[in-house]
């Protein structure tokens, strides 16, 4: 009964949520109720029995990649009311693409059959935590991608920093290696001048 | 009883939320970038919902997987966001064309 009551509640939620995504007139509105979507996503994760992937769901979207999406939002300067434009035109074509989409998904899930391999009912009992036996099937079986996954991110990461990397112009920063390699014999000279000859520079 | 189609249900409709928020917000990128997330979201939630409904791990690996290349496409499609917006000043889609790609 709780179960029944917590999946409406987190599946009214993350589609409501996903609306306001899409609707919101700010685009800072629009990443916080992606924080919440993505929260109530985790939710229903959990109803399902997969804790680990709720839970990166949280780390990942809501720590990592919204918070990424925030930044770039209060960071550029942008006339956001002027990307409006052609909203509404859009909004009746859109409306009846999202409706046909939907109804083919409805009607691919009604006509679906679960085949023999796929009647669900002979689900083993977990004898082990849902952490501990992703774990043990991603070190073991899925190794490999695994660490394709990791050079995935690395790839991004370092893709990433040398898109938006600069060589900005107007700073002057010392140059420490310079300044290290300076010996006083460079840079002082000790000279004995005659007297009434002056300084020679 | 929740079953496996109430998953499949929500996941349809946010993966037809995210399709519409690809055409509604066609000038926006940032927005796009947001509804590709939620596209994602939803094959998460398909994906999930089946291990759960067979008993078998690997639609949470896989769910793993897809986790990781979204966060990869977010920054990287942020990334040139950035730079774009630095060079043209604004993120219209419509100027894109300009690369002549």
């Amino acid at each position: 009964m709780i179960a029944t009551i917590a999946f409406y509640l987190f599946a009214t939620l993350t589609i409501a949520s996903a609306i306001a995504v899409i609707f919101a007139r700010n685009p800072v509105h629009s990443v916080l109720w992606l924080i919440v979507a993505f929260f109530n996503a985790a939710g229903l994760m959990l109803l399902m029995g997969a804790e680990f992937i709720a839970m990166l769901l949280v780390i990942v979207y809501v720590g990592a990649v919204a918070v990424l999406f925030l930044f770039v939002v209060m960071m550029l300067d942008i006339d956001f009311a002027s990307l409006r434009t052609g909203f509404t035109r859009n909004l009746p074509f859109g409306i009846i693409i999202a409706l046909v989409l939907l109804a083919e998904i409805i009607v691919a899930v009604m006509a679906w059959k679960a085949g023999p391999a796929m009647n669900g009912g002979h689900i083993p009992a977990a004898n082990q935590s849902n952490i501990v036996a992703l774990g043990q099937l991603l070190y073991s079986r899925y190794l490999f991608p695994f660490e394709i996954a990791g050079l995935i991110l690395l790839v991004a990461m370092i893709g990433a920093i040398v898109l938006t990397h600069r060589r900005r112009g107007d700073l002057r920063t010392p140059k420490a290696s310079r300044q290290l390699r300076r010996r006083p014999e460079d840079a002082i000279k000790l000279t004995q001048p005659g007297v009434g000859e002056g300084m020679k520079l | 009883m929740i079953g496996l189609t109430h998953y499949l249900t929500v996941a349809a409709i946010l993966f037809t939320i995210g399709v519409l928020g690809i055409f509604l917000n066609r000038r926006n990128v940032i927005l796009m970038l947001m509804a590709i997330e939620l596209i994602l979201l939803a094959v998460n939630v398909n994906l999930v919902a089946f291990s759960a409904y067979l008993g078998d791990l690997t639609g949470q690996v896989l769910a793993m997987f897809v986790l990781t290349v979204a966060a990869a496409e977010a920054a990287i499609g942020l990334a040139i966001l950035v730079i774009f917006f630095r060079r043209r000043g604004s993120i219209a889609v419509d100027d894109v064309n300009r690369m002549r790609g």
